[in-house]
């Protein structure tokens, strides 16, 4: 299973700032390993932010993401101490979903 | 479109200009703003976060953690400690720096075989390293403390000496030495100017940014790593990992930048 990602979600005059790190080679399809033979693509498809049972982000994404994709994101209206849950999807069916607490930025 | 093209002609005229030191500092800087840019959200957070979970996870074939493994300052002890080594070490009766340590823990303590760890040092997309994870978590732990690398024991004195010679023994197809490209100032490969390592300034900032994510391979690169490259680059026999040319030679370097405080793991291109 893929490795946990790296949430910080800070809240400032009712405003959320999350920065997320994701842990994934995110292969493109395209490049070709030591024996000349094409390397499988492999990425993240779908990144979903959840705040209260409300999408907060929804995205999709390609292959031109880079190697263990970093994310930025606001959105308005989180309390401190509440939970942010974030979750992605890979073209492999491959998920993960990681929670963190919102503190005071 | 036409209104996107237009910087794009610009910049072309501006790189043709002939007042070369003007394109070269304005690449320094464009370098420079790349870094700070990618500070924010350096994966080599992911690398520290697993190195903590392997760290206390008990593992091998004694099911042992490394909270048991003496890094300089105590059992179990990682805040600060990379500021502090390579150093000598009673217990294997030589100077260590924080690769050789771990091994000599992982192998002891945990019973894991030596030989494999240093075969899977350098990670390579899913091929990881659980030594790369592990010096990156024991790093970070040093963020901000001053380097205080002890020459004191005789064969801390000895290790630095013999450091000294590598960094200016010429050899090779090439007839280089690390000298040769980081022994004056100014000097550069391709467009990246490289660090004068016997300028303190400049000792200070390379040793202190050490080990870092680079962007270009996607992968944490320890200092066993910087000089096993180095190595390669220059045509030299291959490094052995944990080997006292290694070994020396980095206390060599992190004396050099003794006084300056520890920023690492950094992220570079």
């Amino acid at each position: 299973m893929a490795d946990p990602m790296r949430i910080r979600a800070t809240v400032k005059d009712g405003k959320v700032d999350v920065r997320l790190l994701m842990s994934h080679e995110m292969e493109t399809g395209q490049r070709k390993d030591a024996r000349g033979e094409l390397v499988p693509a492999w990425f993240i498809q779908n990144v979903t932010a959840t705040y209260g049972g409300r999408t907060v982000l929804s995205a999709q994404w390609g292959p031109s993401i880079s190697k263990n994709p970093y994310l930025n994101f606001r959105f308005s209206g989180a309390k401190l101490g509440e939970k942010i849950s974030v979750t992605w999807t890979d073209n492999k069916g491959d998920k993960r979903t990681d929670e963190a607490t919102i503190t005071a930025g | 479109m036409i209104r996107n093209k237009l910087p794009a002609v610009l910049l072309a005229v501006a790189c043709l200009s002939p007042v070369a030191a003007w394109a070269q500092t304005d690449t320094v800087k464009g370098i420079e703003r790349y870094r700070e840019l990618l500070a924010d959200g350096n994966p080599a957070e992911l690398w520290e976060a697993r190195g903590e979970d392997l760290w206390k996870q008990k593992r091998g074939p004694k099911m042992a953690s490394l909270e048991s493994c003496n890094l300089g300052k105590g059992p179990g002890v990682v805040k600060g400690v990379y500021a502090e080594l390579p150093r000598y070490f009673k217990d294997t009766d030589r100077v260590m720096d924080l690769e050789s340590r771990l091994l000599h823990c992982m192998t002891g303590i945990q019973g894991l075989d030596g030989e494999a760890i240093k075969r899977t040092a350098f990670g390579a997309g899913t091929n990881r390293s659980d030594m790369e994870a592990l010096v990156a978590y024991v790093t970070s732990q040093s963020k901000g403390v001053r380097m205080r690398v002890p020459t004191s024991h005789p064969k801390e004195k000895q290790a630095y000496a013999m450091g000294e010679k590598v960094f200016f023994y010429r050899g090779g197809p090439h007839d280089f030495a690390c000298a040769t490209c980081h022994g004056e100032s100014g000097k550069r490969i391709r467009l990246q100017d490289l660090p004068n390592l016997l300028d303190r300034k400049d000792a200070q900032r390379a040793y202190t940014t050490w080990p870092a994510y680079r962007v270009s391979q996607g992968e944490l690169r320890t200092f066993q790593w910087r000089l096993f490259d180095c190595f390669r680059q220059q045509r030299f026999p291959a490094l052995e990992f944990g080997s006292d040319a290694s070994i020396a030679l980095t206390a060599f370097l992190a004396k050099n930048a003794n006084g300056a405080a520890f920023n690492a793991p950094a992220i570079k291109r």
